[in-house]
Order: structure tokens, then C-alpha cells, then sequence
């Protein structure tokens, strides 16, 4: 039986009416098309009028297809469809086309446009009378959720759920949770004690009866989808049984075997080979790290576990798979630090007095290497004048193009710090002074005022090598001051540089863990920069601070919060609609080639070894055609994007090149026309 | 009971088809029992005149192997059909052109020109350039040889045919699963290929796991271990896009599958398939290596992909030599012998 098919070409005002003739479009393809029994055009079809004129026709005159010519998919494919499934007619067998963005809006001739419209309605025609109603899916979430990442956001989206009565994992890849902001000594701009307002949070969610928390372990393997995810944790072996563990820590102060720390001390300090990495670690239990522990190197030594009140010592531990179920993943790991040896000018790892920004942080921290005194690297001299280089692998076309956005502002911080312990005088070396957020102007304003040195140019050289007599002995800082408008060379004792905040150096194959892509940078891409911030492309995988780009702890414990609410939201709903436009896999087509096993971006295809066919996992999948396209033995099908609909399509474009003015219907059966005929010519 | 009527016919191909034919070894006994042979030139004596008074529709079962390329081919297309009720593209010459069908990305003149020319064996022989003509006179009168079309056809691009049977030649298993189907009346629905609905793979032993390849080798370059799938070792197996059904005969003498069973159920262009395959699982980001890639491990891409079946895929022929309308022109019917 024929389908009858309404047409409707919206004006859109005169957006589209403007470059369009939309009467003759609709007046066109009602005369033109076959099966079309409605043709109208209407000056705004998204109005509830628009509406009701399409829902009206489906019940009077038997609709069975609906085309609606307007604007982007994007705005209004959610109403007409909606239009449609309110008038009984199931909403995949409405068809949108764009004839605003991509007619009217790009054209400058009336004519033209008309035609391609046109064109654009009878390929819409010619392929909604193929599509097939669809059914939307539904599955169950799972309340419980992952939280990747124990940093601040981690933290903070732990605690949100928690506290309202959700069950949360908290995976940390350190010994402890806390993240970055555990090793500053102040924070900007208010210059609260980081550890004060930090560590509170930490033994909450430590002792938190809704929290289950494995540090020490990373993700190992992710599958299933929103609302059913199944994870494989791997716990990384302690040596220290965590349930005897009492945190006494007396087998670290024993502990004969001293190690650098490059990890919590940024390499400015020291720990033991059994440690926890700092003293309000959570958990307490500390690890062995076997590759320092002279047990683990050379058969001698446990005297850690001669110590050990509780007998908690365990050399044979071995890393541990712990699988876990939940209904959603938030991502929250955060940064690393840019590796200041890529500037071989500025002198890091060369000159013994140019730090790091960490290193600075953690030589002002009172529970630091020095114990909060700012010195030279001998240990012992106070500097005399102090650089702070700002940009260090930030804004750099040859390293990361972006703004690091945090470091202008703990470029002050440190000055305010270095005002405040030393007599030092202190010079910023800036671009552009970045403080945009609330009281950071007016920090930059006291650091103006406390007699903090701003020089705005960028750095060409840090140097040792004097050519004046009271540049010796010194650091030399030469820079262009834009300002001045000459060359500077500026003698001090020590220089700080503000690295970058990179992405972590395993983002990406988490990303590809859990089905996230990442920005070209390296950061983890939001569903949409503007709208949908905390959301990925993945449903039911949120992301939220660093790992998504640099950012300040307000807004990491910000979108900590935000990802919270939108898994409580999901959790609230109880079940998520799936989308029923997806790849499906003939079974008994599907020969096992695994030709399509690693090509999709959503990760939603598995391969069954006993059966030795792949399977595309429903609630995965996104529809995107990348398998359909590759699979040699033609076993995927798009729903909503056959062969046959696809063809129908490209012969509505195509009408006028059709012989007799009709969209001929599409080769089913996929005979060819004879070879001498051009299209056209028949 | 009364007996079947078959007739076997051999158009476009090398011939392979009618000796596969005879590997269905002793059966070949029971098709005698079942069928009367009412044509079938290469191994009876018969004449096309009798075909031609036969009853249209009379012959219940005709194989036809081989490709359209003369218009005597193309007359016998014609007259078989009209006198069979099941008409069977026999084998991958008449199902898809197979290697007479890479002749289309030349034409009569460039294939005339190899043959009668250039060819090494012909050309000191043949120094006045003569090349065969339609009508040539004698003096006895006029002798005619069937016209030499520009571009090689499927037998579905000249005739309906209702099956197919895949393969260069087709396996003897197939062909008597075929002629059983025939015999019992249980023929799958028309226009069907008469093999698996899925691609070689299904069949072949190796391990395989997720396909990323860094390097195409050419099947002399390397020894493939025998364990694991081809493709995944660099060679370009076809047998992720060919349909299955012959057992996986290549892979399992550490060859590649070449392709001869043509595409699965649905698919319309067999290269197309294969080609968009195997770009998807080229394990680089950049560009130009893909390039390099493609380029050093595959220096001749109609060959490694249209095989067998660049006479029925979306593109049929060069057009760099052009097709004149030979293939159109009217059939000049063997009956008009002057
Ligand atoms: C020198 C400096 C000073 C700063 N000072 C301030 C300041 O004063 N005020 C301010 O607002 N901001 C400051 N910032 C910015 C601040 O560091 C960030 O805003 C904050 O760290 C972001 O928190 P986060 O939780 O997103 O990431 P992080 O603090 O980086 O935490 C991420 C956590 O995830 C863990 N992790 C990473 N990968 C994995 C994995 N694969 N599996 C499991 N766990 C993993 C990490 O171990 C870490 O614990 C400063 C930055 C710098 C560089
Ligand atoms: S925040 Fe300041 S120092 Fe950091 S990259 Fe941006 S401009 Fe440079
Ligand atoms: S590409 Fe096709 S045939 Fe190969 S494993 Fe995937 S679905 Fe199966
Ligand atoms: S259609 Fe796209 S999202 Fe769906 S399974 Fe195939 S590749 Fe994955
Ligand atoms: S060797 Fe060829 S037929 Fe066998 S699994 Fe690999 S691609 Fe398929």
C-alpha cells in the first residue's frame, strides 16, 4: 500500500521565507511527489499552531509519513516528532530538512535556493516513505556510582552522593586521596590553609559509610553501559593488610631506606620505602614501594614487619582484581605537571636554584622539605631576589597552546608568600596578568600594593653566565620589557617557573577505557562546552575539574558538585531511555573477521569468542555508522539508515535528473541499470 | 518416473567450470540417472539449431558458465534462457566476469592491439596487423565470426537468471548440493546465490583478534605463520568480504583468499566493501603514511580488489578507454550466417 505523506515547508518568519519561495516549494511538491496527499506551508511550523496543523492532518487525512522542510534537526526534530507520536503516528516516520542553515541562511540567489530546496524535500519524501516505526528502549540504573580521581573534584562528588545516600567507589591511583591541592601550603586568593579546609573533607569521605574507597589502584577495565557499567579495579599490592593495618606508622619511622619523593615532595624531600605520602594521608595504611625496599632489592631487611604491632606486613601480597557494578562514572583525574626540561633556556635541571612551581609550593608549606622556609637549594641561604617566571609551557605555540589559568594567580600567591617570610625582593615575569575570577583582581591589586615586581614581557633566557660585574654569582633573567620597550637583564638568586598544567599522561587510555574522547590538547571533551559542561559523549560518564581542562579549585569542587547532581538526577529517574537508532549485527551474516572490533568511538561492540561472532552492545551504541560501513559481509545494519534509505535519499536529490521529473522509487533489489545509460539519459 | 532435461553451456571463461562439473566424481552417475542431457557442447554432440526448435521453457535446469563478451555469447545467453525454466549463473565468470572481466578497463581495440599485435607470440607472425573481422569475403562468399564487444557482461546484465552458483570453478560439494536442491524441489527463493549467507572467515581456523595492520606484504614476501589470521600478518586476505561456502581452501594452505566467491547477501559492490574494510583497520593516524602504506603493499588495487568482479561492480569499466556502444548494438543472431 502507498504511504501518504504530508509535506510541510516552514517560513520560519522570514529566515527562510526571505531567500525561499516556500508557496512554491510546498505547492511543488505536492503536485510533484509521488505519495504526497498534504502540501502547506506555514509561517512558523515549530508554534503550537504549526504543531497542531501536522497532528490534524495525521488524524483527518491518514498521514502515515511526515516531512518537515525548516531548520536544524539540532532545534526542533525533539517537537515535530513529538507533534507526531501525539497524533498516534510513531515519531521516527517524521523526517526533518534543514532548508534554513543550509539553504537560506548560505544563499544569495532566490532562484537557486528554491531549486535546491526543492531537491532537499523530495529527498526527504523519497526517504521517510522507507523508514520503519522504531521503539525507544529503557534500562534500569544502578544507584551505585565510580568516582575516578580522589583530587578535590573526586572529593567533593564523593561527598555530594554519599551524603545523599548513594553508594560510591572512590578510585585513587596514589596511596593517598587529596590530590594536588594536598600539597600547597595556602590557596588563592583568600590564603586559607590548604590542609585545613582540604583534610576535613579527606576523613569524611574516609569514614563515610556510604563510601567504599580503594587507593593504591587504577581502573583496569571498563564495560556495559549507562546504567549498568561493569568495572575491573585493579588494587595495587601493599604489602600492608589493610584490615590489620592500624596506622601506627611506626614500621616507617623503622623503616631503614630513604628515597627521594618525587611524587608528594615534587622531588624536594624525602620518604621511606614504606610511607605513607604525607602525614594526614587517607587512608593511613601506608604501602611498600618494592622498588626502593630492601627486601623486595636485595633479601635482607624486614624490619618493618619485625615492628609491626599488629603483624600487618604481608611481602607476599599481590595485586588484587575487584569487580564492581554501577550506573555511573564521574572522572576526576585531574593534571600533571609540564616537564620544565622541555625549555632548555630557562635552565631547569641545569641551574640548581630554577624551580618548579611545585617545588616552590612545597618549600612554602610548613609541613614541607624545609619546613616553610623559602631557600636556595643548598638548603640553608635565603635568596635575595626572587623571579617568577610566568607562561612556562602555557601559551606556547611549540608546547600547549592554551592559558594554564591558575598560574598568574599562584604566581601572586607566591609572591605574597615570599613578601611575607622573606626579606627577598620579587619580580613577576608576565605576559598578560590573568585574574578574572571573583577577588582575583583585587589580590593582584595588593600584591601591587605589598611591592611585588611586575615586568611584562616573555622570558628569553635564564642564564649564569655574567657579563656585568654584579651580575655574578646571580641567575640572569634576560626579558624583553614590552613595556619599556627595552632589553632587561635582571640579576637574581633564585627562579621560580609557573609550569603548565598538562593532562595526565594515561587520559586518553582512560578516555578510551571508558569511551570519552579528548580535545586535541589532551583535556576530556564535555558533551558541549557551553550547555552541557559535565556531560561526555558517553552516557553515564561524567567528567569534572582538571581532567577536563585547567582550573581553580572553586570551580573543580564546582563541577564535582554538578557531575553529582547530574548522576543523582539519573538515579532519581531510575531508568535512561536508549535511543533506538543503533547498529544492530546479523548473527547468522557475521563470519567472526573482527574487522569492526576496534573501530568504535563509543566502544559499544564485543566480540562472543564461543560463538565467534562480534555484538553491538544496545545501550552503547550511538549510531554513528563508522561499523556498518566497514563490515565486510554486510552483517551491521543502521537502523533508521539502510541501504535502501539511503538510496531513496540520493534519488529524491537527485529528481531532476530523473527522466520523467518523478523521484523514481529506489532499486530494492539492487539490479543496476544497464551500463550504457547515463543517470539521466533514460 | 520422468527424467529432468539439463543443458550445460560455456560462454566467456577458461573452462575450469565444465571440468569442476566432473568433480562431483560418482554422483556424476546419479545426475545421469535424474537428468537427460539435452545440451552440452564440450561433452556431448549437439547442435544450437536443435536447442533452437526445442520448446520455449522445456529444459528444466541449464548451468551457464562464463561471461558475455561476443554476440554469440550473447545470442546463447538469450536462446537458453528462452528455453529453460531455472537458469544458473555458473560460476564467478557468470555470476560476476571474473578475470575476463578485468579486460573492461580496456576495450576491443586495446585487447585486439595485446592479441594480434603486441602479443609476443602473435606479433612477428602477423606483420599486416589482421584482425578478425565480422563479415570477411571469400571467394566462396562471405564468412562471419559473432561481433567482439568493448565490455565484458554478467550473465544477469543480459538475461534474468534465478540463482547463482559462486566459486572459480565452483566447489563439487556446492554443485551437487545445487543439482540435489534441484532435484528435490528445494530451491531457496530466486535471485539467491546458492551458498553461506556470511564470509569466509566463518570457515577458516585461524586465530583471530582485533585487526590493526601497520604494513601490506605481498603474498611472495613473506611466510605467514600458520596459526593466525593472514590478514592480521600484512596479506590481504579477501576473506573477511567473500562470501563463504568453499571451506576456507586458501587459508588453509597459508594462502589468502582471493576473492572468487564474490560478495554476501546485499552487497553491491564487492571492491567497495572490501576496500572500505580494510582502510578502517590501517593502524596510523597520519595521513601520508596511510598513503605509503596503501601505495608499497598495494601496488595494484583493481587487481587485489575487483579481482572477480569488476564487470558487475557500480563502476563496470574503465572510461579512460571507453566502452563504444558495441555491447548495445543489436545481437547478430548465429541463425543469420549469410
Ligand atoms: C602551583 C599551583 C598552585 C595552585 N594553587 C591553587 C590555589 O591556591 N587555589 C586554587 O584554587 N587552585 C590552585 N591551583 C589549581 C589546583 O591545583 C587545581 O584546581 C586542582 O588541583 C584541581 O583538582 P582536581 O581534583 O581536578 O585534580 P587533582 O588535584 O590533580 O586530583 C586528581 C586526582 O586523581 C588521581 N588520578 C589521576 N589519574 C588517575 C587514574 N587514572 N586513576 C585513579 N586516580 C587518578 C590523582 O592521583 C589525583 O589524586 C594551583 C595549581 C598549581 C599548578
Ligand atoms: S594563568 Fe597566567 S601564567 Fe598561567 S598560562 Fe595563563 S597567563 Fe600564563
Ligand atoms: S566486521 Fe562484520 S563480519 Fe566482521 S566481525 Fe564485525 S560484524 Fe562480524
Ligand atoms: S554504529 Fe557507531 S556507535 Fe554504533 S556500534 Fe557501530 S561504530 Fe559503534
Ligand atoms: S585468514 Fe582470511 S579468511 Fe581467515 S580469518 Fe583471516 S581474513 Fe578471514
Amino acid at each position: 500500500m502507498a504511504e501518504r505523506v504530508g509535506i510541510y515547508v516552514c517560513h520560519c518568519g522570514s529566515n527562510i521565507a526571505g531567500m525561499i519561495d516556500v508557496e512554491e516549494v510546498a505547492r511543488w511538491a505536492g503536485q510533484s511527489i509521488k505519495d504526497v496527499v498534504v502540501s502547506r506551508d506555514y509561517k512558523f511550523m515549530c508554534s503550537s499552531l504549526g504543531q497542531k496543523l501536522i497532528e490534524d492532518d495525521i488524524r483527518e487525512q491518514g498521514l502515515t509519513r511526515v516531512v518537515v522542510a525548516a531548520c536544524s534537526p539540532h532545534l526542533h526534530e525533539k517537537t515535530f516528532r513529538r507533534a507526531c507520536q501525539n497524533a498516534g503516528l510513531n515519531q521516527y516516520l517524521c523526517q526533518m530538512t534543514n532548508i534554513r542553515e543550509h539553504v537560506s541562511w548560505v544563499s544569495t540567489d532566490r532562484q537557486k535556493a528554491t531549486e535546491k530546496a526543492k531537491a532537499l524535500v523530495a529527498a526527504a519524501a523519497e526517504r521517510v516513505k522507507h523508514q520503519r516505526p522504531l521503539e525507544q528502549g529503557f534500562v534500569k540504573v544502578n544507584p551505585a556510582t565510580l568516582v575516578i580521581g580522589g583530587g578535590i573534584a573526586g572529593l567533593q562528588a564523593t561527598l555530594e552522593l554519599a551524603d545523599a545516600g548513594y553508594p560510591v567507589y572512590l578510585v585513587e591511583r596514589e596511596p593517598s586521596i587529596g590530590g594536588h591541592m594536598a600539597q600547597f601550603d595556602k590557596t588563592f586568593p583568600t590564603l586559607d590553609c590548604s590542609a585545613c579546609i582540604l583534610t576535613p573533607k579527606m576523613s569524611e569521605v574516609g569514614q563515610h559509610e556510604n563510601v567504599k574507597m580503594f587507593t593504591y589502584a587504577e581502573v583496569e577495565e571498563v564495560s556495559g553501559s549507562v546504567g549498568c557499567f561493569k568495572v575491573k579495579i585493579r588494587q595495587k599490592a601493599r604489602h600492608v593488610i589493610f584490615e590489620k593495618c592500624t596506622g601506627c606508622g611506626i614500621c616507617v619511622e623503622k623503616c631503614p631506606r630513604k628515597v627521594v619523593d618525587n611524587v608528594f615532595e615534587a622531588g624536594m624531600g624525602y620518604r621511606k620505602a614504606i610511607y605513607t605520602p604525607f602525614p594526614q594521608a587517607v587512608p593511613r595504611t601506608p604501602v611498600i614501594d618494592t622498588a626502593n625496599c630492601t627486601w623486595f632489592t636485595r633479601g635482607k631487611c624486614q624490619v618493618c614487619s619485625k615492628v609491626c604491632p599488629t603483624q600487618a606486613i604481608d611481602y607476599d601480597q599481590k595485586d588484587e582484581i575487584i569487580q564492581i557494578e554501577v550506573g555511573n562514572i564521574i572522572v576526576a583525574t585531574g593534571w600533571k605537571l609540564f616537564d620544565c626540561t622541555r625549555i632548555p633556556q630557562y635552565g631547569y635541571g641545569r641551574l640548581a636554584n630554577v624551580f618548579t612551581n611545585m617545588e616552590f609550593e612545597r618549600m612554602c608549606n610548613a609541613a614541607g622539605p624545609t619546613g616553610g622556609k623559602i631557600v636556595l637549594r643548598d638548603g640553608k641561604t635565603e635568596p635575595r631576589r626572587i623571579a617568577i617566571i610566568h607562561c612556562v609551557g602555557s601559551r606556547d605555540v611549540r608546547h600547549n597552546q592554551y592559558c594554564s589559568a591558575v598560574c598568574c594567580m599562584a604566581a601572586l600567591k607566591f609572591g605574597h608568600l615570599v613578601l611575607e617570610k622573606t626579606k627577598a625582593e620579587v619580580y613577576s615575569f608576565y605576559i598578560d596578568m590573568r585574574t578574572p575570577m571573583k577577588d582575583y583582581e583585587e589580590f593582584y591589586q595588593r600584591l601591587l600594593e605589598e611591592g611585588m615586581h611586575f615586568v611584562r614581557g616573555k622570558v628569553a633566557e635564564v642564564t649564569d653566565a655574567a657579563r656585568l660585574p654584579d651580575e655574578q654569582g646571580s641567575l640572569i633573567v634576560q626579558v624583553e620589557d614590552t613595556l619599556l620597550g627595552t632589553q632587561r637583564r635582571i640579576p637574581v638568586d633564585m627562579v621560580v617557573l609557573m609550569a603548565a598544567l598538562e593532562p595526565q599522561a594515561d587520559a586518553k587510555e582512560l578516555g578510551l577505557k571508558l569511551g570519552i574522547s579528548c580535545s586535541m590538547a589532551g583535556w576530556y571533551t564535555e558533551r558541549h562546552p557551553k550547555l552541557d559542561p559535565v556531560a561526555t559523549m558517553t552516557d553515564g560518564v561524567f567528567v569534572a575539574g582538571a581532567c577536563q581542562g585547567p582550573k581553580d579549585i572553586p570551580a573543580s569542587v564546582a563541577q564535582g558538585a554538578a557531575a553529582a547532581a547530574r548522576v543523582a538526577g539519573m538515579i532519581t529517574a531510575g531508568k535512561v531511555t536508549i535511543e533506538p537508532i543503533i547498529a544492530s549485527i546479523d548473527e547468522q551474516k557475521c563470519s567472526g573477521c573482527r574487522i569492526c572490533n576496534n573501530l568504535c568511538p563509543y566502544n559499544a561492540i564485543e566480540y562472543d569468542e564461543e560463538k565467534g561472532v562480534s555484538r553491538v552492545v544496545a545501550a552503547m551504541c550511538k549510531g554513528c555508522g563508522t561499523c556498518v560501513s566497514a563490515c565486510p559481509a554486510n552483517a551491521i545494519t543502521g537502523a533508521h539508515f539502510s541501504n535502501e534509505q539511503i538510496a531513496a535519499e540520493l534519488e529524491g536529490i537527485l529528481w531532476d535528473a530523473i527522466a520523467d521529473g518523478r523521484p523514481a522509487s529506489a532499486a530494492p533489489d539492487g539490479s543496476k541499470a544497464p551500463q550504457s545509460t547515463p543517470v539521466g539519459a533514460a | 518416473m520422468s527424467k529432468g532435461k539439463l543443458a550445460l553451456y560455456w560462454a566467456a571463461s577458461c573452462g575450469g567450470c565444465e571440468i569442476a562439473v566432473l568433480g562431483i566424481d560418482e554422483h556424476i552417475l546419479d545426475v545421469a540417472k535424474a537428468f537427460d542431457i539435452v545440451f552440452w557442447p564440450c561433452a556431448t554432440d549437439g547442435k544450437v539449431r536443435d536447442v533452437e526448435k526445442m520448446p520455449d521453457g522445456s529444459i528444466d535446469l541449464c548451468l551457464f558458465n562464463g561471461g558475455i563478451r561476443t554476440s554469440e555469447q550473447e545470442y546463447m545467453a538469450q536462446l537458453m534462457r528462452r528455453k529453460s525454466k531455472v537458469l544458473v549463473a555458473f560460476g564467478s565468470c557468470a555470476h560476476e566476469g571474473c578475470i575476463p572481466g578485468l579486460a573492461n578497463l580496456y576495450n576491443r581495440k586495446a585487447i585486439f592491439d595485446t592479441v594480434y599485435k603486441e602479443g609476443s607470440t602473435t606479433f612477428p607472425e602477423n606483420p599486416q596487423d589482421h584482425r578478425p573481422q565480422p563479415i570477411t569475403d571469400v571467394p566462396e562468399g562471405k564468412l562471419s565470426l559473432p561481433l567482439f564487444y568493448d565490455t565484458l557482461k554478467t550473465l544477469d546484465q543480459t538475461v534474468e537468471v534465478d540463482y547463482y552458483l559462486p566459486g572459480c570453478p565452483p566447489e563439487a560439494k556446492n554443485i551437487w548440493a545445487a543439482l540435489v536442491a534441484v532435484l528435490e524441489g528445494k530451491l531457496p527463493p530466486k535471485g539467491s546465490v546458492i551458498g553461506l549467507h556470511t564470509t569466509v572467515c566463518d570457515e577458516c581456523p585461524r586465530k583471530r583478534s582485533e585487526k590493526k595492520i601497520k604494513k601490506f606484504y605481498r603474498t611472495w614476501e613473506i611466510i605467514p605463520d600458520e596459526e593466525n589470521c593472514l590478514l592480521e600478518q600484512g596479506l590481504v586476505c579477501c576473506g573477511i568480504a567473500t562470501r563463504a561456502g568453499c571451506g576456507a581452501l586458501c587459508p588453509q594452505v597459508n594462502s589468502p583468499c582471493i576473492g572468487c566467491h564474490g560478495p554476501n547477501d546485499g552487497v553491491e559492490d564487492y571492491g567497495a566493501r572490501l576496500m572500505s574494510a580494510l582502510a578502517s583497520v590501517i593502524d596510523s593516524q597520519d595521513p601520508e603514511e596511510i598513503q605509503r602504506i596503501i601505495a608499497e603493499g598495494i601496488p595494484d588495487p583493481v587487481g587485489t580488489f575487483y579481482r572477480f568482479s569488476l564487470a558487475a561492480s557500480y563502476l563496470r569499466r574503465s572510461k579512460a578507454f571507453g566502452g563504444d556502444g558495441a555491447a548495445a548494438a543489436q545481437p547478430t543472431p548465429l541463425a543469420a550466417k549469410a
